[in-house]
């Protein structure tokens, strides 16, 4: 006997069986995502209020990736639409949209991580910090690094304004970070570094919730794009045997799609403009 | 939407492709939808980005603001893209119970956060001092 | 699905006479649901023997503290090594538990017994053995996916139990993993809590899929003439907790994901600012909050206690409704109560939290909602003790179990309340009393409902019975034992004794006269542990009784116990397939002694005889 309601709808609901899972899937990633928002909340309220970093992430960089994920849903639908029409051929290239926006989303984040990995900043003992880049812009330094290379000072280039001024919103910014590497270097004694870290989630817990938050939604696009690839490839030979089963499974690929679009929608205004 | 309609055809075992032709009327009026969507979105993105370069001085109505415009768009998102505005009341239902569970998680733990008496800053410690603390 | 249903309907065995699955398909990578429950409650089983295990070491630790684990101490040396087992310092003898191990073996027996025994065996195995029969499905909705979630909780389980074996040992900062003790607890860079958390996504994600599987499998796969209100209450209890397994869990993951960048990657989200660790300022940017963790944990930690009993509660129902025969009392108020549950139990957690100094007016606020909720568990139950009231019951081992799981649970139940207020709360917290009522719950209750499932459905997983006069032993012994155990401790907790002293309370004695415990309180050590190594012994005619009844047990009908339900309306043990005729139902899930019928049982399935025109 075989399971039934896998292609056609259930009567009384309205649903094949696949449609329900992935609506209760996504009902748990709703959840998911909560929890992580809800944290995003507790700790900038538990923050003092000046003290949560404002203006460090490249904003133009976002918009344009927020525009490039949209693209992909809008195409994702499409593709679903042109089925629903019965032309394959559409479907195809409206799909090749998807993936190659959805690639494109991952390198252009992959770039932001890099700019982040290479950006640093100084506590000095006298209590005054600084932002910038590191001669030769290794990855990954800490205070821990300074200590084993034995370094006696540190060649610095700090960005032009200071990101960070108390009581006041979004001073310096993305442009201090795109032009650091230009201004003139400086010399910082290692005796004066009381804490250096690199962008990176130790910095500070506003980091590390953007990490968290990015990293978790980047899984999401790759598992999508995985996913929609595979509908698009090798499993598009459906479509000639059961037509309408493969239009059902493009439907569930993309509502899972548009769910990685809508956690961005959120994500884009909180972790770069608020 | 389209999908309640396939389910609506009279014969399901005629060859889907010429029992969807009916409704290729139907679907092109959907397609304009999703470009009206789609163009919808982009605009919301560039006001937010907007308002954020204009810089209101109020950060709770600046926060306000973005949340809302961004509410928005996750409704577009899901009622059309997602086609929930034409969704099973099971749908519905499931949607309902978490949206409830995500409301109180939410409300509650930041309310617990509130509630607890302050001490703890962010940048104390031994590696970081406050730069200017103009709060003592 | 017609063409195939008749196939079935004139060759019953058309599918085991032409492409009987290899053994790997078979048994292994099975896509059955009835094999997949097997598979759940086989590996559960076998989890609830270990994490029992290890208790009994812990309680050796605590009766006879400092001294050398007979028998197996020099066994355990050489697993363990040097660090975890130590030398009795006058006799030389190894086998002296260590007070790191004590806390791993600690931590370790929460966490497998919730997360590896009890809720695999009651929602799992349970649920996917009989869910799809009682709604007269031929199989889960996903069987893949159903599949994939068993190998998920295999991993999980795996990866728990290897880390008992890794430089350090296993995670030792409690079932909860508390922050910032987990991440400070181990010198280790990957450790024990290392293998905790990601042993937790492993079955984290196992719970989600099998959650979503029996939410589909429940709405979209119920047999025609099944409408919601005729489902059997085991079915009800296993929605709801299939949906508080589906969101209550997740933020837990982003908890574990969040603990694990704590360990691993040097962020600070529960590490707060100012933080000193042995004597020097921790090295990390701080900011975080360990009360987050806590939110987080417990926005899981308390569904959980619920996904834990909901399916016990859902198997007694079966049972006395079976075993009375009468229908359930109160159908209704049970399907109500359960839903009830299932919303409140997710506004109810702060309720463990109540000690770490949150305000008056939210620690009101989880009083009230924790007050409230007792209010549909005693609904439930009230409804199953009316039940028994008139019925001519048939006191078989499972009913035996079932009759026990009512005070037993009740007394778990209501010793909760004085843990729900917080002003008993402050004296309480941290006893043996808090281990004494969620072990009520837990172990003399469900882990009763659970005995009496197992002796209920085998006869329909194996085709055969299991030996009454033995599971009678089984029965009585348990009961005795369970109580000798837990009860002393509700005495040993209002004496103020902490549940987390590694010497057993020898501390107190030490300081007498000042936080001095009488020695009458501490020496209940020794009678807890003697009766929780009784209760081991009390397990070995179930265990014998088990393997040798899937073998040599007596031959079970169809449907030994006359029972209403689908479940008991297929070939036993079923097919692939389930039914070997298309279901229809026609009534109610408890039509027992009802007047005018032949039978004292009327199969769901059983058209009506006098059809309307």
């Amino acid at each position: 006997m075989e399971i039934p309601y896998t292609v056609k709808a259930r009567p009384d609901t309205g649903l094949f069986n696949a449609k329900v899972g992935i609506w209760l899937f996504l009902a748990s990633e709703v959840m998911l995502f909560g929890g992580l928002f809800s944290s995003y909340i507790f700790l900038r309220v538990a923050a003092d209020d000046s003290a949560w970093p404002h203006g460090l992430l490249n904003i133009p960089i976002g918009t344009f990736n927020t525009a490039v994920l949209i693209t992909s849903s809008v195409t994702v639908v499409l593709a679903w639409a042109s089925l629903k029409l019965g032309n394959f051929k559409k479907f195809r290239m409206y799909q090749s949209v998807t993936i190659l926006c959805a690639l494109g989303f991952l390198g252009i984040k992959s770039i932001e991580y890099k700019d982040k990995f290479t950006h640093y900043e100084i506590w000095k003992t006298n209590g005054e910090r600084m932002t910038g880049h590191i001669e030769g812009s290794p990855w990954f330094w800490d205070t821990e690094t300074l200590r084993q290379k034995n370094m006696q000072e540190l060649t610095f280039h700090p960005d032009p304004k200071f990101y960070f001024t108390p009581k006041v919103k979004h001073a310096g910014g993305a442009s201090g970070e795109e032009h650091g590497a230009k201004h003139e270097a400086v010399k910082v004694p290692v005796s004066q570094i009381k804490r250096l870290s690199a962008y990176v989630p130790a910095h500070s817990t506003y980091f590390g919730i953007y990490f968290t938050l990015t990293a978790l939604h980047a899984l999401h696009v790759l598992a999508g794009a995985i996913v929609i690839a595979a509908l698009w490839g090798p499993l598009a030979k459906m479509w000639r045997t059961e037509p309408e089963r493969f239009t059902n499974r493009i439907e569930v690929s993309g509502l899972f799609w548009h769910f990685v679009d809508l956690v961005w929608i959120f994500l884009f205004p909180v972790l770069y403009l608020l | 939407m389209s999908n309640a309609h396939t389910q609506a055809q009279p014969h399901p075992h005629t060859h889907s492709a010429a029992a969807v032709q009916a409704h290729a009327h139907d679907v092109a009026k959907h397609v304009k939808v999703y470009i009206a969507v789609f163009l919808g979105l982009l605009a919301g993105t560039v006001a937010t980005v907007a308002m954020y370069y204009v810089h209101l001085d109020s950060v709770p109505l600046t926060i306000t603001i973005a949340l809302f415009i961004a509410t928005v768009k996750a409704f577009l998102v899901a009622g059309f893209f997602m086609h929930l505005i034409s969704e099973k009341k099971t749908i519905y239902a499931i949607l309902l119970a978490t949206a409830f569970f995500f409301a109180g998680m939410m409300y509650l733990i930041v309310w617990g956060r509130d509630e607890v008496p302050r001490g703890t800053q962010y940048w104390e410690g031994r590696n970081v001092q406050l730069p200017v603390d103009k709060t003592r | 699905m017609d063409a195939s249903t008749h196939v079935a309907h004139a060759h019953p065995h058309v599918h085991e006479a032409h492409h009987e699955p290899g053994f790997l398909r078979k048994y292994v990578f099975s896509t059955d649901h009835k094999m997949i429950g097997m598979q759940y409650g086989f590996t559960a089983l076998l989890f609830l023997a270990f994490g029992f295990f290890l208790m009994m070491l812990m309680r050796w630790q605590l009766a006879y503290s400092g001294q050398p684990i007979p028998v197996i101490g020099e066994l355990l040396h050489s697993l363990l090594g040097d660090g975890a087992i130590g030398k009795d310092p006058t006799t030389g003898k190894l086998g002296v538990m260590s007070p790191d191990l004590y806390n791993a073996f600690g931590a370790m027996h929460g966490t497998i017994m919730v997360f590896l025994a009890i809720v695999p065996l009651a929602f799992a195995a349970f649920g996917n053995f009989v869910v799809p029969l009682q709604i007269g499905a031929v199989d889960m909705a996903f069987p893949r996916v159903n599949m994939v979630s068993y190998q998920c909780y295999f991993i999980g389980g795996v990866i728990m139990f290897a880390s008992f074996f890794i430089p350090g040992g296993a995670a030792r900062s409690g079932w909860t993993s508390y922050s910032p003790l987990a991440t400070l607890a181990h010198p280790e860079f990957i450790n024990g809590q290392t293998f905790w958390i990601i042993g937790m996504v492993f079955l984290i994600t196992s719970s989600l899929l099998g959650a979503v599987n029996f939410i589909a499998t429940i709405i979209q796969l119920r047999a025609p003439g099944m409408t919601w209100m005729r489902l059997p209450f085991f079915v009800w209890a296993e929605f709801v907790t299939a949906f508080l397994l589906l969101l209550a869990f997740p933020p837990l993951e982003a908890a574990a994901v969040m603990q694990l960048a704590d360990n691993l990657l040097g962020t600070s989200f529960f590490l707060p600012s100012g933080m000193v660790v042995a004597g020097n300022p921790a090295e990390v940017s701080g900011g975080g909050s360990p009360l987050l963790w806590q939110h987080l944990f417990w926005f899981l930690g308390h569904p959980e206690v619920y996904v834990l009993i909901l399916p016990g509660m859902g198997i007694v129902a079966e049972i006395i409704a079976n075993n009375t025969r009468k229908p359930i009392w109160g159908y209704k108020s049970l399907v109500y109560s359960v839903f009830a549950i299932g919303f409140l139990s997710f506004i109810v957690w702060a309720h463990h939290m109540y000690l770490t100094g949150m305000g008056t007016k939210i620690s009101t606020f989880f009083q009230t909602t924790t007050m409230i909720i007792s209010i549909p568990s005693v609904i439930i139950l009230t409804c199953l003790f009316i039940s028994l009231w008139g019925g001519s019951i048939r006191f078989n081992t499972a009913m035996l179990f079932s009759l026990a799981f009512l005070p037993m649970f009740g007394i778990g139940g209501l010793t909760g309340l004085p843990l729900g207020f917080n002003f008993s709360d402050l004296h309480l917290h941290d006893t043996y009393y808090v281990i004494a009522h969620f072990h009520y719950v837990v172990a003399p209750g469900t882990i009763f409902a659970l005995f009496a499932g197992i002796y209920f459905w085998f006869p329909k997983m194996t085709g055969r019975l299991m030996n009454e006069f033995w599971g009678k032993v089984h029965f009585i012994l348990s009961l005795i034992f369970m109580n000798l155990v837990f009860q002393p401790m509700f005495a040993q907790g209002f004496a103020g004794m902490n549940r987390r002293m590694w010497d057993g309370g020898a501390t107190y004695a030490t300081a007498d006269g000042v936080v001095g415990l009488p020695q009458s309180i501490i020496g209940m050590n020794v009678g807890i542990s003697h009766a929780a190594w009784a209760l081991g012994l009390a397990q070995i005619p179930f265990i014998i009784n088990f393997f040798y009844s899937i073998w040599r047990g007596k031959k079970a009908s169809d449907n030994p116990w006359g029972a209403t339900t689908l479940d008991w309306q297929t070939p036993t043990p079923p097919p692939h397939g389930n039914f070997d005729k298309p279901i229809e139902v026609h009534r109610g899930p408890y039509e027992y002694s009802v007047p005018g019928h032949a039978a004292d049982f009327t199969p769901q399935n059983e058209p009506e005889k006098h059809k309307k025109h």
